[in-house]
């Protein structure tokens, strides 16, 4: 099962490495992660999507508290939280299809953030399911590029 | 006050209480070898920096405190390595210090550049690349602090020259550590506690498991409490030996793949594990389904690490919290109990199936001269092992009875470990004895140290049982790979069928010739061929105020009894009886 995990960590040299090395060294597999500052500087938040059994999730669990740099670990799979994941696509248009994708950025609720006579380049932003679907119906059109940033997430109240 | 990097370090070492390290010096760490000589603290120079890494790390497991060891640059320091993995395996406490190239050359391949923080990422608790002198001292206390506390291990700081040179103005070296990010927990839950209590109070064939841990909190005495209380039989791990006397009454020595079959059979009828700073290792566990069918869901597991708990097996009662308090708290609750029965089964099994080995003729097997060394020390000095057959006859046949008096690599299992741990055991404990049983092959992987002892007056001993073989390997291609002997046979005419006989008629059939290559360092070397002559050289070489190496010349087929094979379980368990 997959299970989304965020850890605040010390901002410091060499924790995204030892975070890496952790879960290469486990064999455990990450299927995506984010990180970035916090409102407090010295702190970065850690938000790793990653899938296995109980058993596996606890030792990831235990294996990331151990670390001398992890303030908190959570699970937030089973909690009340809000998830959400930014996908930059780039594909081809022509005069014909121009319109449509358009028309489906709309639905997607998603913005045209660069236009060029050759191609265009969309931001979607949402739940991982979202964004694959949205990327699915593009594949018609000519995928040209792709980069998503893994989810990010946060417990709610 | 204005001070250099060096100076803070060498200055940081001395408050944190370090009085002896083990090191080699080089190019990058000049500066702060400069500071060393001039301070109090004793430096050991080494002839291998592999014998600072282990010599440090026999310091700090026969004492509990923090080895230190040190290393330059480049070949230094990736020469510490081993040491450090065996340190981190095993949870000792160590801090090395690296000497590294400028910062302005880091990651251009400059001359004796090496990426110690990211070499040593997965072997240490946690590593230090130092950027700035401001932040030196705060990370020399931090290092010592993370490798002494909770579940300890190695710490690397990595310094490079440039900051060694640097002057920290108005310089004052921090009182107090203060680490939002890490705090150990030592106190077990009291609600776990009594659930404990409740469980040992419901069994009708507790079983008390000991590992490193136990001894690393120091928990000892309350292991001996609990046992007592409650009639619990005690099994140890190979690294948990001394924990628990090895010949009370309750003691059922070591379980696993070499471990007494008393203590496998216990094992397999225990219907509660109690494991105490023990990690269930597949060296202990075997074939993991079959390990403890009748524990099934009722596994106590008290460690200061929780990732070691329900890692390999699953446990109904985790305790997280240090050993020694939480084993206090538990007597504080836990009701006096007999179990009759148990321990009758116990006591029958010990006396049906003791450890053994053939010694009704007059061949020299290397477990006779095990127990000759417990004889003559009457269990009295610590005992320092290689890694093969040598470490699991030093853990059969002497018994320990007190704690940091048997040293040995268990987790990473390193070959060459022993010689120089023994002269980290040695330097801390001058008026011990301090011996080093080694395997012919082990001992010349750290041989170098000799001249380190010698020059140093460190008096070890070292009783190499040579079999001219890499013996555990061959007792393994012996059982498993049909007597083919492959690269295990270290004579000197591997293509001649050499016996032990003719070893012992003519030494130059194995090299090198230990008896004078003792004397080619100025220490006592003794040879041995014979069962008689065992005691009085090892009472000469143990009297003796030299450096010595006794040389057994041992039965080179002999094998270590009794085995369950990797992966398997106590119902396969080979050569009980020899």
């Amino acid at each position: 099962m997959q299970h989304i995990i965020t850890a605040l960590v010390e901002n410091r040299f060499g924790v995204l490495a030892n975070i890496s090395s952790l879960f290469s060294a486990r064999g455990f597999n990450i299927d995506s992660l984010a990180v970035g500052e916090t409102h407090d500087p010295s702190i970065s938040r850690m938000t790793i999507v990653v899938t296995g059994d109980d058993r596996i999730i606890q030792q990831v669990m235990k294996q990331l508290n151990k670390m001398i740099d992890t303030i908190r670990v959570s699970d937030l799979t089973e909690e009340a939280h809000v998830e959400r994941e930014l996908m930059l696509i780039k594909m081809g248009h022509t005069p014909k299809t121009r319109a449509e994708i358009v028309q489906l950025v709309e639905i997607f609720k998603g913005r045209i953030i660069d236009f060029n006579p050759r191609d265009l380049s969309v931001e979607i932003v949402g739940s991982s399911d979202k964004i694959l679907a949205f990327m699915d119906i593009m594949r018609s059109f000519g995928i040209k590029e792709v980069a998503r940033t893994g989810r990010v997430a946060l417990p709610r109240g | 006050m204005d001070k250099t990097g060096a100076e803070i370090l060498v200055e940081g070492l001395e408050k944190e209480g370090v009085d002896v390290m083990f090191g080699y010096p080089g190019g990058a760490i000049l500066d702060i070898c400069d500071c060393l000589c001039k301070s109090k603290i004793r430096f050991i120079l080494t002839r291998h920096e592999q014998g600072a890494a282990h010599a440090a790390d026999g310091f700090a497991r026969s004492t509990g405190r923090v080895g230190v060891c040190m290393a330059t640059s480049g070949p230094g320091a990736t020469n510490l390595v081993t040491g450090i993995a065996t340190a981190y395996m095993d949870s000792v406490p160590m801090v090395a210090i690296t000497g590294q190239v400028p910062t302005s050359m880091i990651g251009n391949d400059a001359f004796q550049e090496a990426d110690m923080v990211g070499i040593t990422r997965p072997i240490t608790k946690y590593n230090y690349l130092v950027k700035d002198v401001m932040d030196l001292p705060r990370i020399i206390k931090e290092a010592f602090f993370i490798a002494s506390t909770g579940r300890p291990g190695p710490v690397l700081i990595d310094i490079p020259k440039d900051i060694q040179r640097a002057v920290y103005k108005n310089y004052s070296y921090p009182e107090k550590i203060d680490m939002r990010s890490y705090k150990p927990v030592y106190e077990g839950h009291p609600n776990q506690i009594e659930k404990a209590a409740k469980a040992i109070e419901k069994s009708k064939k507790p079983l008390l498991y000991c590992g490193g841990g136990a001894i690393i909190s120091g928990a000892h005495e309350e292991i001996l409490k609990l046992a007592e209380k409650c009639d619990i039989p005690v099994t140890m791990t190979l690294l948990g030996l001394g924990c628990f006397p090895g010949n009370h009454p309750l003691a059922l020595n070591m379980l696993g793949m070499h471990g007494t079959q008393y203590a496998n059979f216990a094992t397999a009828e225990t219907d509660l594990i109690i494991a105490v700073g023990a990690r269930f290792d597949d060296r202990v566990t075997g074939k993991i389904d079959e390990f403890a069918p009748n524990a099934q869901g009722r596994v106590i597991h008290i460690d200061i690490d929780p990732s070691a708990i329900s890692k390999n097996i699953q446990v109904s009662v985790p305790i997280v919290g240090d050993c020694k308090k939480v084993l206090s708290d538990l007597l504080k609750v836990v009701k006096p109990l007999k179990h009759p029965e148990w321990v009758k089964q116990i006591r029958e099994w010990k006396e049906k199936f003791p450890l053994k080995y053939k010694n009704d003729d007059d061949l020299l097997r290397p477990q006779y001269i095990v127990e000759k060394i417990y004889e003559i020390t009457k269990g009295d000095a610590i005992i320092v092992t290689e890694v093969g057959q040598n470490q699991m006859w030093a853990a059969h046949y002497y018994q320990y009875s007190k704690p940091r008096t048997f040293l040995s690599s268990g987790g990473l299992g390193t070959m060459g470990y022993g010689f120089p741990a023994a002269i980290g055991a040695k330097v801390a404990h001058p008026d011990k004895l301090v011996i080093d049983v080694a395997g012919d092959g082990s001992i010349q992987m750290n041989i170098q140290e000799m001249a380190t002892a010698v020059i140093n007056n460190i008096d070890v001993k070292i009783v190499i049982l040579n079999n001219a073989f890499l013996g555990m390997v061959r007792q393994w291609q012996e059982l498993f790979y049909q007597r083919e002997y492959a690269f295990t046979d270290l004579v000197r005419y591997i293509d001649k069928d050499i016996t032990t006989e003719d070893i012992k008629k003519d030494p130059s059939l194995f090299l090198p010739n230990f008896v004078k290559l003792a004397e080619a360092y100025d220490a006592l070397g003794l040879r041995v061929t014979k069962k008689e002559e065992v005691t009085p050289a090892l009472e000469k070489a143990f009297s003796s105020p030299k450096v010595a190496i006794v040389e057994c010349i041992v039965e080179r087929e002999e094998n270590v009894f009794p085995m369950i094979p990797g992966g398997a379980s106590v119902k396969q368990m080979i050569g009980g009886m020899a």
